[in-house]
């Protein structure tokens, strides 16, 4: 104790914004993360419509070409890194410890730091607009067109240092996840009684963990070839830029597989609830995520059919790109066997996980198409590319999010949403993104190039981009509907008992919200599907939340909140910051972030209470 | 409950065969850009094995969503209905649904790889005597060069009718690809590292070409087009491009050349044109037989003397990002902007370079 050099005590039982500033709670950090999701998801929607305004006929002049590539360029980043990976994040955050059987995380201020961190980078990304214009290079930044010479504007940089400030969010959320899933499980929780979302979770934090230092990697190379002259991709000094395009893809491909397998997992836990059904063939299911998870670090190149690799890379990685189909396949094909024979309840949630299968089984097919080597040459770069990710992405990983946050709503929230509202924008939402996505097959194969603001007349392509446009705002409107569904409910939904669905797994065994501590006691697991076992089989054992004593006898130990993760994070961004403009704001920003991380490692514990 | 269902499959029937048909009016082949309209043999051999691919997955999707349909009306759950039974899986049907999958995917493989090696290899490559062209990619515009007769043009391709045509693709800034949807799919312009993509045109015609990979502000307005004629008229191009255009007396034209190569204008620092003159600058497309061409600026306007006085008074206005607006010295500003009689000037001396 006498090493202690700051004595700044513990914040004790913080209410309010500091209580929201200070958390270390999975759930609170959880909810922060998925609203903060959201709002970046209509931020991100915005840049969509605007570019769909923009491209409703030919020849509009509506929004000017550099805008635009910026709204594209911001559009697949903000989608990707600050909506779609947060989203699983939430879901991770709240759900993973309630399912496992833990009271928190392993690192819980770690936790709240992946959060603060996630929040600097989205902050920083989005600065970029009001700090000489945001990036123009696309998500995928090819080189050499983010070099100096040919884009000596600002925006490339904030895109690389908020990608590495991201990076370092989600590299921090991934080990914390791993060590959480495989140290903190409920006795007799072995791996293959996890419950599926919390094994597609294990395995996009390991994907998250290989994928992400490539991709950083790259970005510092990228960064040092812009500040400091070095050589990585200048062609002028011999580089050869197909490196960054191995460099991002090896990062890239596998990023797909991050962004998917967490909804694969969401849906593998509505399907069985709402079929009163275990799920089909859970090894295989679990094996087949793991399968694509290690296939994805095999298949980057089909990126790359068009640079010329020559025929035999081509042929090599248009069978392992074939080869994914089939796990992919497996686990569709299981989730069949799962509603099979069930008694299905079409609710919201299931209502959104069976639009996922038949939404996401369209774009899985699309994406065998681009596996053919040949005709993926005609598609790649066109609409029939974009119509296929968003597919996979839009209709797929989106829809299974949001059917999780319905699903989960309960659970998070205390209250339930309203049913009438919840299958609105359903089936609103699956109309209007097949409104607006599928005719982009057609454009595609009729020619229409991606990251193009405007076209000739004549080409065929004005009344599917009309469609598309149209659709694109049947779209917004549908998410209007969610927004408003969920803050009613959120304020004054119905009270939602503690296993609102007769769900399987072991979050629904406490009361909703759960409490602090989460579980009175940490249960012990006998069965795969270990709530639904006990409620069959041993339900004298069940003792109804609230009627449990929680005294001093069972002396619950938490984790306490802490000043110092956000303040470390803070020193992130003002290095981030520094490392653009100055040396001297970015050694401010270092010198703030080690005091924290130095502060946190000497926090004083309070006493329990 | 069993006419309901059979209502809701019909409804269902219905939803599909409006989709398919949907679908056919979607890709009607007769659009500039289709890539199902094919004329030549590498699109052609691209498009078949397109619908290979598209008739196996259309009878999975429909399997898949058929599936689900089904269950989800015939599975509904009912009013005091218990629990189901428990199924925990079934092997040998999952083994079934590894293993289909796996056989179905490695016969489609087969035309996959033989396609990809047909499309490398050029039936005739230039040391076997077939043509050789070299199609340079710049921001954002198309540069042709016929090596053998030393023809240097931009944005048009001449090829010949029914024979093979090698390119080799290079980029001198950043990446872009080469593409012309009826006759070839894209294949990248790398710079600092080479291509090559054989292409055939079986018919005469014009066909648009387009760069498919990003490269900047103007990237949408990076067009081309692909001239297929007869081998006889081909040769005949081919001829008279190698020589300089015919000098006119017109004055205007005189007055324009004058410009055009003057210290205070400085055109000829980027652009060639061949014949008298000091213009051998390689930066802009050369400009040798400009008035030769059907269009100009990267393909997007036609090549009149409407759009021609329109571009040479704002061509940051007519294509927004484009380099000669932003680094020709009369149009940045550093200079004092050209008269509205240097224009028409200049515009007359273009429209003679026949």
């Amino acid at each position: 104790m006498t090493t202690k050099v700051f004595s700044i005590p513990r914040p004790i039982h913080p209410t309010g914004l500091w209580g929201w500033i200070t958390t270390i709670d999975h759930k609170r950090i959880g909810l922060l993360y998925g609203v903060t999701a959201f709002i970046l998801f209509i931020i991100g929607g915005i840049e969509a419509l605007l570019m769909r305004v923009q491209l409703t006929r030919s020849e509009l002049d509506i929004i000017s070409p550099e805008v635009y590539n910026q709204l594209f360029t911001m559009h697949g980043t903000t989608m990707i890194f600050l909506v779609i990976m947060p989203m699983g994040a939430a879901f991770f955050n709240y759900v993973i410890p309630l399912q496992i059987g833990a009271r928190d995380v392993a690192f819980p201020r770690l936790n709240a730091f992946s959060y603060w961190t996630f929040l600097a980078g989205a902050l920083m990304l989005n600065l970029s607009w009001f700090l000489g214009g945001a990036p123009n290079a696309g998500w995928f930044g090819y080189a050499p067109l983010t070099g100096e010479t040919v884009n000596p504007a600002t925006g490339i940089d904030f895109w690389i240092i908020s990608l590495q400030i991201l990076g370092v969010a989600s590299l921090a959320a991934a080990f914390n996840f791993i060590v959480t899933i495989i140290n903190m499980r409920a006795p007799g929780m072995s791996l293959m009684r996890m419950p599926l979302f919390t094994w597609m979770t294990l395995v996009t934090a390991i994907l998250l963990v290989l994928a992400f230092p490539v991709i950083t990697v790259a970005l510092i190379e990228l960064f040092f070839d812009r500040s400091y002259g070095t050589n990585f991709f200048v062609v002028a000094k011999g580089a050869n830029p197909i490196l960054w395009q191995h460099l991002f893809w090896v990062f890239g491909h596998p990023e797909v597989y991050i962004l998917i397998l967490p909804a694969m997992g969401i849906v593998s836990e509505i399907l069985p609830t709402f079929s009163k059904k275990p799920l089909f063939g859970y090894p295989a299911v679990v094996l087949a995520g793991v399968i694509i998870a290690f296939m994805g670090w095999m298949v980057w190149s089909h990126h790359m059919f068009t640079v010329g690799l020559g025929p035999i890379p081509n042929t090599v990685f248009a069978i392992t790109t074939m080869a994914i189909a089939v796990p992919t396949g497996i686990k569709i094909f299981n989730w069949l066997g799962t509603i099979w024979q069930g008694s299905i309840d079409l609710r919201t949630p299931m209502l959104f996980a069976l639009g996922f299968i038949s939404l996401f089984t369209m774009g899985g097919v699309s994406g065998v198409m681009h596996a053919i080597a040949p005709s993926d040459a005609q598609q790649q770069d066109t609409y029939f590319v974009v119509a296929h990710f968003h597919y996979v992405l839009f209709s797929g990983a989106l829809m299974a999010l949001m059917g999780g946050i319905y699903y989960w709503f309960p659970k998070f929230t205390g209250r339930m949403y309203n049913e009438t509202l919840g299958k609105t924008h359903f089936w609103m939402m699956f109309v209007a993104q097949n409104i607006t996505f599928f005719p982009m097959h057609f454009t595609g194969m009729d020619g229409m190039p991606r990251r193009i603001y405007t076209y000739a007349s004549g080409m065929g392509w004005d009344f599917w981009n009309e469609v598309s446009t149209a659709g694109a705002f049947l779209l917004a409107i549908s998410f209007v509907i969610f927004i408003f569904n969920i803050v009613k409910s959120w304020r004054n939904g119905d009270q939602a008992s503690g296993d609102p669905w007769d769900a399987r797994t072991l979050e629904w065994s406490i009361s909703s919200p759960p409490p602090e501590f989460n579980f009175v006691e940490i249960p012990t697991v006998r069965e795969r599907d270990d709530w639904w076992d006990r409620k069959r089989q041993h339900s004298e054992e069940i003792v109804p939340a609230g009627e449990i004593p929680v005294d001093e006898e069972h002396s619950i130990h938490l984790p306490q909140p802490s000043y110092w993760p956000i303040v470390v994070s803070i020193g992130l961004l003002t290095l981030g910051y520094g490392a653009i403009y100055s040396i001297p704001v970015g050694v401010m920003g270092a010198v703030i972030g080690t005091i924290g991380v130095y502060a946190w490692s000497f926090e004083p514990v309070n006493e329990p209470y | 409950m069993l006419m309901t269902n059979r209502r809701f499959l019909r409804l269902i029937t219905l939803v599909l065969a409006g989709t398919l048909v949907i679908s056919l009016l979607g890709c009607t082949p007769s659009h500039p850009m289709s890539t199902f309209d094919t004329v030549g043999p590498v699109a052609r051999s691209q498009a078949i094995l397109f619908y290979v691919i598209f008739w196996v997955g259309l009878v999975v999707f429909i399997a898949v969503e058929a599936a689900i349909i089904y269950a989800a009306v015939r599975y509904r759950r009912r009013k005091d209905q218990g629990d189901p039974e428990q199924i925990h899986g079934n092997n040998k049907l999952e083994i079934a649904w590894t293993i289909v999958p796996v056989i179905i995917l490695a016969i489609v493989a087969i035309p996959t790889i033989i396609t990809i090696f047909d499309n490398a290899n050029s039936p005739k490559t230039p040391e076997e005597g077939g043509l050789l062209v070299e199609a340079i990619g710049h921001q954002w515009w198309f540069e042709f060069r016929y090596p053998e007769s030393g023809v240097v043009t931009a944005n048009e391709l001449h090829i010949p009718v029914g024979e093979v045509v090698n390119l080799n693709l290079a980029s001198i800034d950043v990446i872009h690809s080469f593409w012309i949807p009826k006759i070839a799919g894209k294949v990248d312009m790398i710079p600092g590292v080479g291509n090559t993509i054989w292409i055939q045109a079986d018919e005469p015609g014009e066909f648009y070409g387009q760069c498919a990979e990003f490269c900047g502000v103007a990237h949408a307005n990076m067009r081309f087009k692909v001239i297929a004629k007869p081998k006889a008229q081909f040769e005949q191009w081919l001829q008279d491009q190698a020589v300089a255009a015919l000098e006119s007396s017109d004055p205007l034209v005189i007055e324009g050349y004058d410009i055009f190569m003057s210290r205070r204008v400085l055109c000829f620092r980027c652009h060639t044109i061949d014949g008298p003159g000091i213009a051998r600058g390689t930066i802009g497309p050369n400009l040798t037989h400009f008035a030769s061409r059907d269009t100009f600026i990267g393909s997007i306007m036609d090549n009149t003397q409407e759009n021609l006085l329109r571009w040479l008074t704002d061509p940051g206005d007519v294509k927004e990002g484009n380099i000669m607006a932003r680094d020709a010295e009369v149009y940045n500003g550093t200079l004092p902007s050209l008269t509205e009689s240097q224009i028409s000037a200049l515009a007359a001396y273009l429209r003679s370079l026949k």
